[in-house]
């Protein structure tokens, strides 16, 4: 797809336009930033760092949040 | 280390009581000081105070209003939370419900079957930026739930060291509650009976001599089913009891609640009056002396 890159987001390939930061990624799929943590090929990303980083070809993200639990 | 912990049972067990004080020396078992009153001072994890003796999951409630006001009801200041994917398709995280200044959350690793994947779901948990304690589970088998204590312990190690406040989820096993102990926890957390079994305490010997030889504090996790449950725990002298099952799954969750919050402070109140010791034997409870001719 042109403009875009493949990325494995929480378990599924995903198009995402080339170039997007972290953040752009998360607040396009209306996740809040503050709320989550982000795993960018098994490297927890630190929070303040979702702006600068960009999205590439391949990554493996896993965005996490906490749920019920016993 | 191992010298310096609690060996010598008799002297430690003046500290614990006997629940059921069969064949026992009659000079142990007695509590730490006549309590009087229902309050008996916070418990104290890693030097935080808790003003409830009673932790509880949020898991498997039918709806989160219902969640909420079971949680209140039990009078609980700290709960546990797993760490899952976000669903991209929108359904939302617990803390749109829970506010963390209202709850402490105890961040689990619930799901792990190894020491590396508990190590990495523990420092995402860290990374949302509450705080640095964490539950840890790692779960060895899959049809008793029953904790794989060796990979508990390795991820212990390798967890405090990091600068985690680790409270381990283990086993009725007081060797391996040593060791989790030598290995920094903050706490440990031996189970009552298998995770959502509602069992209640198949083991208490085991579970009031892990609380005799070790100094950290000792909360029972798993299984307890019932408010006598609850009690029956906190009667052998555990600092506390962390719950989930009972509360989420009783068919009136904070009325369950309720009754929780009060046996888990009977259960310690009951604890620290020192029971009687019990006997096979009926002894009369008015004078035999007395009586008409």
């Amino acid at each position: 797809m042109d403009g875009h890159i493949r990325v494995h987001l929480n378990g599924e390939d995903r198009d995402v336009p080339a170039g997007v930061s972290v953040r752009g990624l998360l607040e396009s799929l209306d996740i809040e930033p503050d709320i989550v943590v982000v795993e960018r090929n098994r490297e927890i990303l630190p929070r303040g760092r979702y702006a600068d980083v960009a999205v590439l070809e391949g990554d493996t993200l896993e965005v996490v949040h906490f749920v019920g639990g016993g | 280390m191992a010298e310096t912990r609690k060996r010598d049972t008799a002297a430690s067990a003046q500290a614990v009581g006997t629940f059921l004080q069969v064949e026992t020396d009659p000079a142990q078992g007695k509590p730490p000081s006549s309590p009087g009153e229902l309050d008996d001072g916070p418990l104290i994890i890693a030097g935080k105070e808790f003003g409830s003796r009673l932790i509880a999951g949020t898991g498997k409630y039918a709806n989160p209003d219902v969640m909420l006001a079971a949680l209140r009801a039990s009078g609980t200041e700290m709960v546990t939370v797993a760490v899952r994917r976000v669903d991209l398709s929108g359904r939302e995280g617990i803390l749109h419900v829970l506010d963390p200044e209202e709850f402490f959350l105890l961040a689990n690793t619930a799901g792990c079957s190894t020491a590396e994947e508990a190590i990495r779901y523990a420092r995402l948990a860290r990374a949302a930026g509450f705080n640095d304690w964490l539950k840890l589970e790692v779960i060895g088998d899959p049809h008793t739930l029953a904790p794989d204590t060796p990979a508990t312990l390795e991820a212990a190690e390798v967890l405090s060291a990091e600068g985690f406040k680790v409270m381990a989820y283990t086993n009725d096993d007081v060797v391996m509650a040593m060791r989790l102990e030598d290995a920094g926890c903050v706490a440990v957390m031996p189970l009552a009976s298998p995770i959502g079994s509602g069992l209640g305490v198949v083991n208490p010997y085991f579970i009031r001599e892990i609380k005799r030889r070790l100094t950290v504090p000792v909360i029972v996790d798993a299984g307890v089913g019932t408010a006598s449950d609850a009690c029956i725990t906190m009667e052998n002298g555990v600092d506390g009891v962390l719950m989930n099952t009972a509360l989420a799954a009783a068919e009136d969750p904070v009325a369950m609640a309720r009754a929780m919050r009060h046996a888990v402070q009977a259960g310690r109140l009951a604890f620290r009056a020192g029971r009687m010791p019990a006997r096979e034997i009926a002894v009369p409870s008015s004078p035999t002396r007395g009586m008409l001719e």
